[in-house]
């Protein structure tokens, strides 16, 4: 079927004896930017195929939890409590979990190879991919949020807050799930370490905090995602203390950009062994 | 433009566990030494775990070899594993990365991953879906087309950012026709134009035959030839194959159809025999005359393919490359 000869190819007479020492020109280095931006627009389409019945799962199972928590708490600091621990629990869900099965599969599979033949940054695939899945947490947080405030009888009035809290949580969430489905010897155990991630998040962010134990407490403020309630928790008073907001969000933050680091440089130990 | 020295990867033993046995220390490659010239189509043959895909993730960067040295363009991969990137296109066997984008965006974002920017990137995927005929199935994600289509899909976006070695890994797997010759035309196309070079990793002994310029054959981790194709047979090539189809059982109180025996490879009704030419013809005369033709189902007498040239050479347990 091939039907041109190696000899008469353009460059082949030199073809045996090439010097070492002139090497040829490598093909463009993709930048950080527009690789980015390929990842995430096509992560993003992805999700659009195959994750809109999650993200309906997603808002249900956070709009249900408010409405059974509903006869439980009282209408004080307990409902802005749970409130703004469903809403996050929508990022953790998108963010931590299925990012972390996605990864965990991807790398199982052995589909890293493909990015890993390309000249694309690490940082971009994980980035990428990490903000393409927070983006997609958007609709279903804003719609519990809303639906809690009303229900709970809630202020909209901050509902804007949630700008910076899905962006911050969703890095610190995704970073996370990013580096355990990467580091997961085995798909199923990112699995399931996404899903404790997740019902980590549901128990320790939604509960009203001060009915727990000290070790629960403690536990809790382990989390990241706990700092993404807290701060969206606050903007529910009357008079809220920004100071404390911001604080909480600078944790996100920092936690984020950690653990996005530690999830690039996991995707370097997986893409090359 | 690719030589490789001395290439050597162990995978360490893995001890048992409940329920599995364990494996011991496996030589995936073994002091592997290769030079592909520019512009020709390269072969790798051999069985499964021959030790095909662990050279090729060494020659792509994707795998650090133990000892040896990979230069491809004068660029040592071993030191500067990224840079193997810049330099060939990889079309691996797994889509899984791909699977949930719609085939354009399958084309366009791994171009944009090659550096191209979105308009070249736009460009080039149109050129390449309209080149292997993809054109109509643009908007369908990857996931919902059949095995072939999908294959030829990951073939597209390999060609997108042009590069002047492919590495193919089963490229037509589960390909029609058509598709196949849509791959070796695009491929046919880049050599001439560009002096692009291939390196295929094949099962397939009747495609190796027909596309590839050299062939190395690879077994348990070493070459154990490497030349044409044609080359190749010629060193086989005093022995024709006789394959014989018997109706139930094979005649074995024909004293000349049991002496065969030994020298026949049996798999089923099936006989197998490697014989001189002369030998060949005086089996052929046997079988077809008197008490064995009765029992006699089928018979075809071939001049050897590069599938004997493996099994001549000593491949692994006498094992077929492909059921072809």
């Amino acid at each position: 079927m091939s039907v041109v000869p190696a000899d008469v190819l353009p460059g082949s007479a030199l073809a045996a004896e090439e010097p070492a020492a002139c090497a040829a020109e490598l093909g463009p280095r993709a930048r950080l930017w527009p690789s980015l931006a390929a990842v995430y627009r096509a992560q993003l389409s992805r999700a659009r195929v195959a994750r809109i019945p999650l993200l309906f799962v997603a808002t249900f199972q956070s709009i249900g939890i408010m409405i059974l928590m509903r006869g439980v708490v009282d209408d004080g600091a307990e409902a802005q409590a749970v409130v703004a621990g469903s809403s996050v629990l929508v990022v953790a869900f998108v963010a931590l979990n299925l990012l972390a099965q996605y990864f965990g599969q991807l790398r199982a599979s052995g589909g890293l190879d493909h990015y890993a033949t390309l000249p694309v940054p690490p940082a971009a695939v994980v980035l990428g991919a990490a903000g393409a899945y927070a983006s997609f947490t958007v609709p279903g947080t804003v719609v519990t949020a809303v639906f809690g405030c009303v229900l709970f009888g809630l202020p909209l009035a901050h509902l804007w807050i949630l700008v910076a809290v899905i962006p911050l949580a969703g890095a610190a969430l995704a970073g996370l799930g990013a580096a355990l489905g990467l580091l997961a010897p085995r798909p199923e155990l990112a699995t399931l370490l996404g899903q404790l991630g997740m019902s980590a998040a549901l128990l320790l962010g939604v509960l009203p905090a001060d009915r727990m134990p000290e070790v629960v407490r403690f536990a809790r403020d382990l989390l990241p995602s706990t700092y993404g309630v807290e701060a969206f928790a606050r903007t529910f008073g009357p008079d809220p203390d920004w100071a404390f907001v911001l604080g909480d969000l600078a944790v996100c933050g920092v936690v984020g950009v950690v653990s996005l680091a530690v999830a690039t440089w996991a995707y370097r130990r997986a893409a090359v062994r | 433009m690719c030589a490789v020295r001395g290439l050597t990867k162990t995978y360490p033993a893995v001890r048992g566990r409940r329920g599995t046995p364990g494996t011991p220390e496996v030589r995936a490659t073994d002091d592997v030494r290769l030079d592909i010239r520019r512009g020709e189509i390269f072969g790798l043959l051999g069985p499964n775990g021959a030790g095909k895909s662990t050279l090729v993730r060494q020659l792509t960067g994707l795998m650090r070899p133990e000892h040896g040295s990979v230069e491809i363009l004068g660029h040592d991969i071993v030191r500067h594993p990224e840079r193997a990137a810049r330099i060939l296109a990889y079309l691996g066997q797994e889509s899984t990365a791909l699977d949930e984008l719609t085939v354009s965006l399958a084309a366009e974002t791994t171009g944009r991953l090659r550096g191209l920017d979105v308009r070249r990137a736009r460009a080039e995927r149109d050129d390449v879906l309209a080149e292997l005929g993809l054109t109509p199935l643009a908007g369908r994600p990857l996931k919902k087309l059949s095995g072939g289509q999908r294959r030829l899909a990951c073939f597209a976006a390999a060609l997108v950012g042009e590069r002047p070695l492919l590495v193919l890994d089963e490229p037509t797997t589960g390909m029609d026709p058509v598709a196949r010759r849509a791959v070796w035309s695009a491929v046919d196309r880049r050599r001439a134009e560009r002096g692009t070079t291939v390196l295929l990793v094949t099962h397939n002994v009747i495609e190796a035959e027909t596309v590839l310029d050299r062939v190395a054959v690879l077994d348990r981790g070493r070459v154990i030839a490497c030349d044409t194709p044609a080359g190749l047979k010629e060193q086989v090539a005093g022995e024709v194959r006789v394959d014989l189809v018997w109706r139930d059982a094979a005649p074995l109180h024909v004293p000349e159809v049991a002496a065969l025996r030994d020298r026949a490879v049996e798999s089923g009704r099936r006989w197998t025999l490697r014989l001189g030419p002369e030998e060949a013809r005086a089996v052929v005369a046997t079988v077809t005359g008197g008490a064995a033709f009765a029992a006699l189902d089928d018979f075809t007498l071939a001049t050897p393919s590069l599938e004997d040239v493996y099994l001549a050479l000593g491949g692994a347990a006498q094992q077929g490359l492909v059921k072809a």
